[in-house]
Order: structure tokens, then sequence, then C-alpha cells
């Protein structure tokens, strides 16, 4: 299978100061990576360097095999990347309805604004709400929505469960699962580590700024004492293979 | 009475001048956060051609010639501040590059048009009066209180109605998120800025038959929009419409009430605002963050 995102040696961080130290790492077309990390590893840092709301220090970020390091967001929208950033970002004073339009492009592909309301019935009921009038799920599901509007070739997510209830958290679920099984190439970074193996293929660790374990998400979950040793799993809310469920 | 009422139609007809120059200011400040201190100079640019393209007593038709003509150098202008303030990174440094054009285009109208007070006619047709609360009030700012009105309708469309409109208003919120939706939010906000500065002129050549043209008349202009920008909240069109129109009252009636106080009450309206809602009267609500 090829390689739908490359990044090799990516650096990059804030004003100066580094927060990826070299970041290697490749997402297969059709399937769907989890990136894991204790807070502070660099996991949005990288999310937004690949999809150009941070300038790149330096590094190579190909996707589809076309180098796009550097380039600005929408010029790396445009070639197919979307993200679902954490802490969501929907435009507050927009309504639902504006949300979408904004993400709406003229031309092509399977997602358009009315098979997100079907897919998304929640959003269809709250379609002249504003965005700061929706509940935390809510708002997920537009974001969610709003990045599938682009019909994305890969998907950025950045810990979509993010401070939701455990019944929202299985709904986005088994959304995800859907856009995975109809084939959707998707990065997902994720601090519920039931929710990251429930949905990837693979998993890669980051620490400091570097990925420091990639392997399938069968071999980790038979390897409870990596998981532990890489992410200090004691401190998390639940352990691998889901003591949730 | 009459006098009260001929002073509330002149703050109307001042509100609506300020409506036009305040929301390019507005909104430009809340895309990127950069204060465009040459907004007063794109605006006396705009009176300046007034001057040069109207002697008394013309047409309608080269008055709005003059509009258009004043419309077109105001873009030009704001296209080449978006360009430079774009191409540097720091606001503080985006501020004062803009204050160096100001100046500079300042010196350069006085260079070209002296230091004296030039005084514009209204367009003969509309250089009237008509009868009004038992006296007459003059023609021409009736039709510039039209203006207001028709200008905050297109912009009310534009803006809430538009995809366009969509756009500009998540730009303002969250313009990092609008970028990653594929939109080149550089040109939007060169448009805007563009725009804005348009207005901002088309401002200067309506208000010449009211304010004249002269040196330092930018600096005012500029701080009458910059009270109205701030009593209205930042970035918010709504709320420029509504300090526009609240400066206009305050401005008209002082002067008709206490002419030797009418500056200190519309900086005395401000402080009153910013004591009560320090984010504006109608703060455009900011994004959700991380
Ligand atoms: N906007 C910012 N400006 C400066 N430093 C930041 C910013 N965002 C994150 N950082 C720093 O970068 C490092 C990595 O943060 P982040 O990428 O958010 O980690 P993670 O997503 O893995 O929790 C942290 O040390 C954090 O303090
Ligand atoms: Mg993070």
């Amino acid at each position: 299978m090829t390689d739908l995102l490359a990044v090799a040696g990516l650096r990059g961080g804030y004003a100066g100061t580094t927060v990826l130290d070299g970041v290697d790492l490749t997402v297969a077309e059709g399937s769907v990576m989890a990136l894991l990390g204790r807070n502070g590893a660099g996991k949005s840092t990288f999310v937004h360097t690949v999809m150009g709301m941070l300038k790149p220090y330096g590094g190579s970020v190909r996707i589809g095999g076309r180098e796009l390091a550097g380039s600005p967001a929408h010029v790396v929208a445009r070639h197919g990347v979307a993200i679902v950033p954490q802490g969501r970002r929907v435009f507050a004073p927009l309504t639902v309805e504006e949300n979408l339009r904004v993400a709406a492009r003229g031309a092509g592909g399977p997602w358009t604004p009315a098979r997100i309301y079907e897919v998304l019935p929640g959003l269809a009921a709250r379609r002249t709400h504003r965005g700061d009038q929706l509940s935390g799920g809510e708002q997920q599901m537009l974001a969610i929505g709003r990045a599938l509007l682009r019909n994305p070739r890969l998907l950025l997510l950045d810990e979509p469960s993010d401070g939701l209830a455990p019944t929202v958290v299985d709904r986005i679920a088994e959304l995800l699962e859907g856009l995975r099984d109809e084939g959707m190439t998707a990065l997902l970074v994720e601090q519920d580590l039931h929710l990251a193996t429930r949905l990837a293929d693979e998993i890669a660790v980051m620490q400091k700024g570097r990925i420091v374990h990639r392997t399938s998400t069968d071999a980790f979950r038979r390897d409870r004492p990596l998981a532990q040793t890489l992410l200090g799993v004691g401190t998390q809310p639940s352990g691998p293979g889901g003591d949730r469920s | 009475m009459g006098t009260y009422l001929v002073g509330a139609l002149n703050g109307l007809a001042m509100g609506s001048l300020l409506f036009a120059i305040a929301l390019g200011l507005s909104l430009v400040f809340g895309m990127m956060d950069v204060l465009n201190l040459a907004h007063g100079a794109v605006y006396l640019l705009g009176a300046y051609v007034a001057v040069a393209l109207l002697p008394d007593g013309v047409g309608l038709g080269v008055f709005v010639l003059a509009v258009l003509a004043a419309a077109a150098a105001g873009a030009v202008l704001g296209g080449a501040l978006a360009a430079m303030t774009r191409a540097i990174p720091h606001h503080l440094d985006q501020a004062l590059l803009t204050l160096g054009v100001a100046l500079v285009v300042a010196e350069l109208l006085s260079l070209v048009f002296g230091n004296d007070v030039h005084s514009i006619a209204a367009p003969a047709a509309v250089g009237g009066g008509v009868a009004v609360f038992g006296g007459t009030y003059p023609v021409y700012r009736l039709l510039v209180i039209g203006f207001g009105i028709v200008l905050a309708v297109a912009v009310y469309l534009l803006v809430e109605r538009s995809r366009l409109g969509t756009v500009i208003r998540a730009t303002v919120a969250d313009r990092a998120m609008v970028a990653a939706l594929g939109v080149n939010t550089g040109r939007v906000l060169a448009g805007v800025f563009a725009a804005g500065a348009a207005l901002a002129a088309v401002g200067g050549v309506l208000a010449g038959p009211i304010l004249g043209a002269q040196p330092g008349l930018d600096e005012k202009v500029l701080l009458l929009a910059l009270v109205v920008v701030v009593i209205g909240g930042l970035g918010s069109i709504r709320g420029a419409l509504l300090g526009a129109l609240l400066i206009g009252q305050v401005q008209a009636l002082g002067t008709t009430l206490l002419p030797q106080y009418a500056s200190f009450l519309i900086f005395a309206a401000m402080a009153l605002v910013l004591l009560l809602r320090p984010a504006g009267l109608l703060p455009p609500r900011t994004a959700v963050r991380a």
C-alpha cells in the first residue's frame, strides 16, 4: 500500500522554541494511524504543522507524494487534508449551517451538507443555532462534519473524545468507525486508549517531539507493559484493552 | 424644538458618514488585530479627490464620478496597505507601518493641495433646501442619510446572507481555522482592507460638502472612527453601525447644546460605554479555542 502521508525529519515549534525534534511518520492510504503520547509531547504541534497552520523549521511533509512542507494551510487543505482540531474550534458566532457553509466548496465528492445532516441528525435539529449554543458533543459533531465537507483524502483528528461524556464518545467512535470502513485515511491523536485501539490499524507513540515507537494495534494490545512504560498509563483514565467496556 | 430635530438629522448624517468610515477599520482590526492608523489619511485622500474634481456647482454625474474615483484610489491604497502589513510579522510593527503611511500620504496631500481650508460645494441639483420642521434643511444631508441606510442594508445582506460574508465573519472569529478549510484568508483580508479603504475614501467625498478638506482632518476623523469602533466592539459590524449612530447624535446634540464641550462629550460617551461594557456594545463573539 502506498503512503498517503509521509513525514520525514520534521522540526517545528513556536517562535524559535523547538517542539518537534525530527518526526518521522507515514500513514498508508486507507488506514488509520493513532498517535499517542503524554500531554505536551507535541502531538497537536505536529498536527498543526502537517496542516500548514504552523510553519516547520525543516523536514518534509508529503501528501500523496507531493511536497507540502511550508505551504500555507489553505494550500494543504486544497490537496485533500482536513483537520478536526483539538478544542473543536467551531465558529462560535456562526450558525451550524454557516459553519458548514464555510467548508463547502462548489465542486464534488460524496459529502454534501445534506448527507452530513443525514449522518448527524443531531446537527440537523440545530441548524439555526449558533456554534456557542451547542453542547460539547454537538460541537465535536459539527467540527467533524465541517472537515468531511472538504471531502478530504486525509483526515487529521486531534483528541475528538476530549472532555466528552462516555455516551457521546461512543457515538463519535461509531461515526469514525463508519468512515474507516469506507476507506478513510486518518491520523488520530487520542489519549483514550480504548478509543484509539478500537479505531486504529497502527499505533505510534510520540515523546518529546519524536516518534519513539510504532506498532500494529494488535501487537500493542497484547503488550500492556509497553503501553505503561511509554505512556505512563497508570495516570490515564482507561487502560489498554478497555476496562471501560 | 425644531432646533433639536434639525440637530438629530445632522446627527444621522454624521452617523451615516461615520459608519462608512469606521466599518473598514473595525473589520480589519477584527480579522488581523491590526489598527490601521492610515484610515484617516485614506478618508482625507477621498476629500481631496472631491476638491480636485468638484468645482462649485457641478452636476450629479461629475459628483458620482468623483465618488467612483475616490473609491478606486482608496481601494488601491487599502490593497497596498494589506500587502505591506502582511509582510510584517508583529502587530505593533504593523500599526507603526500604517502610521508611517498615514504621515506620508498626509504630507503628499498638503504638498499638492496646500494648507488652506477647502470647502466643497454639494452638486447643484441637490444644493438646495427642503422644508422640514418649520425650517429649511439641506437636501444634500438627507441624501447622505439615505446613503447611510442603503449602505447599512447592503452591508447586512452581504455579510449576513452571502457565503463571502459568512467567510468574513468566520475569519474574524478564527482566521487559522478558516484557512485550514481551504480558504485563502490572505486574499479575503486584502479584499476587506481594500473595500474598507474604498468606503473611507467615499466617506471623504460625501463628507466634503459638510466638513470640507484641510490638513489635520485625517487625524480628527481617525479619532472619531476609533471611538466608534471601540464603542461598538472591535470587529463588530452592527457595533460599528450603533457606535456611529450614537457618536453622530452625541456630536450633533453637543454642538447644539454645549458647543464648547462637543468633543469632550464624545470621549465621555466612550468612557461611559467602556466602564459599563468593556468589550463594547455589540462585540463579535470570539471562537471557542483549545
Ligand atoms: N501556542 C503555543 N505557543 C507556545 N508554545 C506552545 C503553544 N502550544 C503548545 N506549546 C508548547 O508546545 C509543547 C507541545 O504542546 P502540544 O503540541 O500541544 O502537545 P500535546 O498536543 O502532545 O499535548 C508544550 O510544551 C506546549 O507548552
Ligand atoms: Mg494536544
